[in-house]
């Protein structure tokens, strides 16, 4: 049966990428989902832009501390370990390489792996947030979204039509229906939601996909 | 003795902040870290004409019950009564709320001016502005709308912008604890913006929930000293 994942399957797929240890950035979004899917037996320290080091996840609402949240607004559970700063401190973090992954919400990414995360049309008045900073600096930009628009269009284009947050910065795409590894050679589709076809996918994606030697089901 | 800090409401805290200031807004955007009552004092006092540089334009007080219960105060209120000319901040408005942010509702009528700046860099120009840096490079925002009209120069085989400092007449934070000199503290994540903007102003304002002896804070835990501390008003919550 062909099915699309859901939000929380497609955070699960993107928390897989965090390595044991790994300094972690959430995008707004989709991405903070991401919080509550670490691996059994990895230990991930999450920053966020506001000033935090190393919270362990959501907070249930019992737990709810509004003094203590993530750049997205959500109550955040304490750990041992864990460090508060200020915002100018966390952007050196992240300017300065010492953040291993962002995970970014994304309107569009292109063929080469620009990124565009914030602006759209109608709503000129909504800013880029820490995404340019988080985009630059970053180790690794993996980018989890829907693989098409509500109108069914793709979103993983030959070159943005969106405005830019950065060049060639993304270097995983984690869809409803696709894992995708942005490579110097293109798009590399690695995973396909259960049920698709090479075809199917690449008829709802403007860019040019090759598939992987391996390529597989996203497994579950 | 140093001056008298210890001001006991926040309408006699922000009394002269006047027409056409440049104004520094503490916090996030959110609920954590926002000199909430200093915003509603400066909102009721008058002033207008005000360059408010911050890291989110707020989204109203209706809105922000979808971000904490009941809601809160934020920086909507400044934009409801007209009392701002430039917004300068990495999120003027939330894409993921309606477009219905006093701010944006203001915007998309064109009647208030945008500088939209990277929050990272936001950060910095601030930090610039404090420490009296006359600017930096960065590589945030090549390529994009951020980098029109500014001087490039490649070091060591990468590309950067240069970004200017920003300074303000006052900065509006939110603290912890402050002891009667000044000195500072901040509460898990709701230190964000304050205390970079706590060093960028001439006139520093600080709401906290607490007021301590001096003496009465550790001064290994002090993140924000004295110097840059020129009012104090203590709002129990």
């Amino acid at each position: 049966m062909k099915s699309r994942l859901d939000e929380q399957t497609i955070a699960l797929r993107a928390a897989r990428e965090f390595a044991d240890g790994a300094v972690v950035n959430l995008g707004y979004g989709l991405p903070c989902l991401c919080a509550d899917f670490v691996p059994e037996g990895r230990k991930v320290f999450f920053q966020s832009e506001n000033g935090i080091l190393g919270y362990e996840g959501l907070a249930s609402d019992a737990e709810k501390d509004y003094e203590m949240i993530n750049a997205a607004d959500q109550p955040v559970k304490p750990a041992p370990g864990m460090y508060f700063f200020d915002s100018a401190q966390a952007f050196d973090m992240i300017r300065g390489g010492h953040i291993d992954v962002v995970v970014l919400g994304a309107y569009q990414v292109s063929e080469k792996g620009d990124l565009a995360n914030w602006g759209r049309p109608g709503r000129p008045a909504t800013g880029m947030g820490g995404g340019m900073d988080l985009a630059a600096g970053a180790g690794r930009v993996i980018v989890t979204m829907l693989h098409t628009t509500r109108e069914g269009g793709p979103r993983i284009v030959k070159d943005l039509t969106f405005p830019l947050t950065a060049k060639r910065c993304v270097s995983l795409i984690v869809t409803d229906l696709a894992v995708i590894e942005v490579t110097t050679a293109g798009l590399v589709l690695k995973e396909m939601a259960p049920g698709w076809t090479f075809k199917e996918i690449q008829d709802l994606t403007e860019a040019r996909l090759k598939p992987a030697t391996d390529l597989k089901e996203i497994e579950l | 003795m140093p001056e008298k800090k210890i001001f006991h409401s926040c309408d006699e805290a922000v009394a002269d902040i006047f027409d056409g200031a440049t104004v520094m807004v503490g916090g996030f955007g959110s609920y954590g870290g926002l000199p909430s009552n200093l915003i509603v004092a400066l909102a009721g006092q008058g002033a207008k004409n005000l360059t408010v540089i911050a890291n989110m334009g707020g989204v109203g007080f209706e809105l922000t019950k979808r971000i904490k219960p009941g809601g809160y105060q934020d920086l909507g209120i400044l934009f409801e009564r007209g009392r701002v000319k430039k917004l300068i901040a990495s999120v003027p408005a939330l894409g993921g709320m309606p477009p219905t942010s006093p701010f944006e509702k203001l915007f998309n009528d064109g009647r208030v001016e945008v500088e939209m700046v990277p929050q990272g860099t936001l950060a910095e120009r601030i930090r610039c502005g404090a420490g009296g840096i006359g600017g930096f490079y960065t590589p945030v925002g090549l390529g994009t709308v951020v980098e029109k009209g500014k001087e490039k120069k490649v070091i060591n085989g990468r590309e950067y912008i240069l970004e200017l400092p920003l300074k303000a007449d006052f900065a509006l934070i939110k603290a912890h604890k402050a002891d009667t000199l000044g000195n500072l503290v901040y509460r898990r994540t709701a230190r964000c913006f304050n205390p970079v903007m706590a060093m960028a102003a001439k006139v520093t304002i600080a709401e906290v929930d607490q007021l301590v002896p001096v003496g009465g804070l550790d001064p290994e835990v002090i993140v924000t000293p004295h110097v840059y501390v020129k009012r104090i008003v203590e709002v129990p919550r």
